[in-house]
């Protein structure tokens, strides 16, 4: 590797999942410096071990690599808020029916922005790989390094989370609106 | 899983996909990282200090996806060593009180004390008009090297700069962040430059860009 191996490779197939990359790292560090930072290293991250591809899936690896940055800069900057333990938080939370996920419309787009960007990173990840950067359970399940069914469960226990948080919300509104 | 929640849960994600923000990646954001990938290229290249890393990436070459992660995780432990030093010293610096061994804002008095003490005579600009006054230098040690560290100040953020040599380090990469302070690497010419403060890394990337301009 005495040349800089497949730059312009790496280029083309890096550069179009910039903003998905960034969308992550922007969602997980809720911070626009903080995730241009993240992205950086995790693009020369990838750059660097991009020989060590060998994936179908460039995308899900490019994304993992960027997630793997952002939990790195998590644990170094919001240590408390990484230590969560997400196995026993929300464990309990119920599935939300039709009625209470309708309840939901009643937000606007500034709350609901709000309350996903409340919930705790491993939920908050799932939900932005899902619906933001729609990818598939198996693609999420290989991002976060995690099997398919803890996607499953973290994916309703973040919905749980949404609608108990848009409920409080909503009547904290009525009460002072 | 039956339907009716999944029916449900199809509902809730169209509201997060109608409603939630899909940030784009700021304009600035892809000059930038291709910037990085050239001095990442460029470091590559001659390469004494970067073998171990290229050859580690094609022992890897064969690994999965996931494997590839752990190994950025590793990797990143090891950079750790370094930053935990730089940031030891840094604290050290502020600590004891001994921030400066020659304590002046003249780049022609700074630049000369190092001479004889160190191997290397490291580049010393004044970036008081960009808003980086210099304190003064000192000798230190990084990586059990002897390095030049200058100091400067923006607003009443101290900023510690470490210059060595490349080989001097076998490890050339630093995370941007540690123990709550910003740390930046990058190498030009002769020289690997770690700056290490409090400040926030939005104000120690201008630092970084205005001593680069200023050695040009």
């Amino acid at each position: 590797m005495s040349e800089p191996v497949g730059r312009r490779h790496f280029e083309r197939l890096a550069l179009p999942h910039l903003d998905a990359a960034y969308n992550l790292a922007r969602w997980i560090t809720r911070n626009e410096h903080d995730a241009e930072d993240v992205v950086q290293d995790a693009y020369l991250w990838a750059y660097r071990y991009f020989a060590s591809f060998r994936g179908e899936n460039f995308r899900a690896w490019l994304l993992a690599v960027v997630r793997r940055a952002a939990y790195d800069w998590l644990h170094r900057q919001r240590p408390l808020e990484a230590a969560v333990d997400t196995d026993s938080l929300a464990a309990d939370v119920a599935a939300p029916d039709n009625p209470e996920l309708a309840l939901l419309h009643k937000t606007d787009a500034a709350m609901l922005n709000d309350m996903i960007a409340a919930l705790p990173a491993p939920f908050r990840e799932v939900i932005i790989l899902r619906e933001l950067n729609e990818f598939s359970y198996q693609d999420i399940a290989e991002i976060a390094s995690v099997p398919i069914g803890t996607v499953m469960s973290r994916l309703a226990r973040a919905r749980g989370l949404l609608v108990a948080d848009g409920k409080r919300r909503l009547a904290r509104e009525r009460n002072h609106g | 899983m039956d339907e009716r929640v999944s029916a449900a849960e199809a509902a809730l994600g169209a509201l997060i996909r109608e409603r939630a923000v899909r940030y784009s990646a700021p304009p600035n954001l892809a000059p930038r990282i291709g910037a990085a990938l050239d001095a990442a290229s460029a470091t590559q290249r001659p390469a004494a200090g970067w073998r171990p890393a290229v050859m580690a990436a094609s022992i890897v070459a064969a690994m999965v996806m996931s494997s590839a992660t752990t190994w950025y995780v590793t990797a990143s432990q090891r950079q750790a060593g370094l930053a935990q030093e730089l940031v030891a010293s840094h604290v050290r610096s502020l600590q004891v009180d001994h921030l400066t061994d020659v304590a002046s804002s003249d780049q022609h008095m700074v630049k000369p004390w190092f001479a004889g003490k160190l191997d290397l005579a490291p580049p010393v600009v004044d970036l008081t008009v960009q808003g980086f006054p210099l304190l003064g230098g000192r000798l230190d040690y990084l990586d059990r090297q002897p390095v030049a560290a200058l100091v400067f100040r923006h607003k009443q953020h101290v900023i510690n700069l470490f210059v060595g040599v490349p080989s001097s380090s076998g490890v050339s990469t630093a995370p941007p962040a540690m123990q709550g302070y910003n740390l930046r690497f990058w190498r030009d010419g002769d020289f690997s430059f770690w700056a290490v403060s409090d400040l926030n890394a939005t104000d120690l990337g201008a630092f970084e860009r205005a001593l680069r301009a200023a050695l040009r």
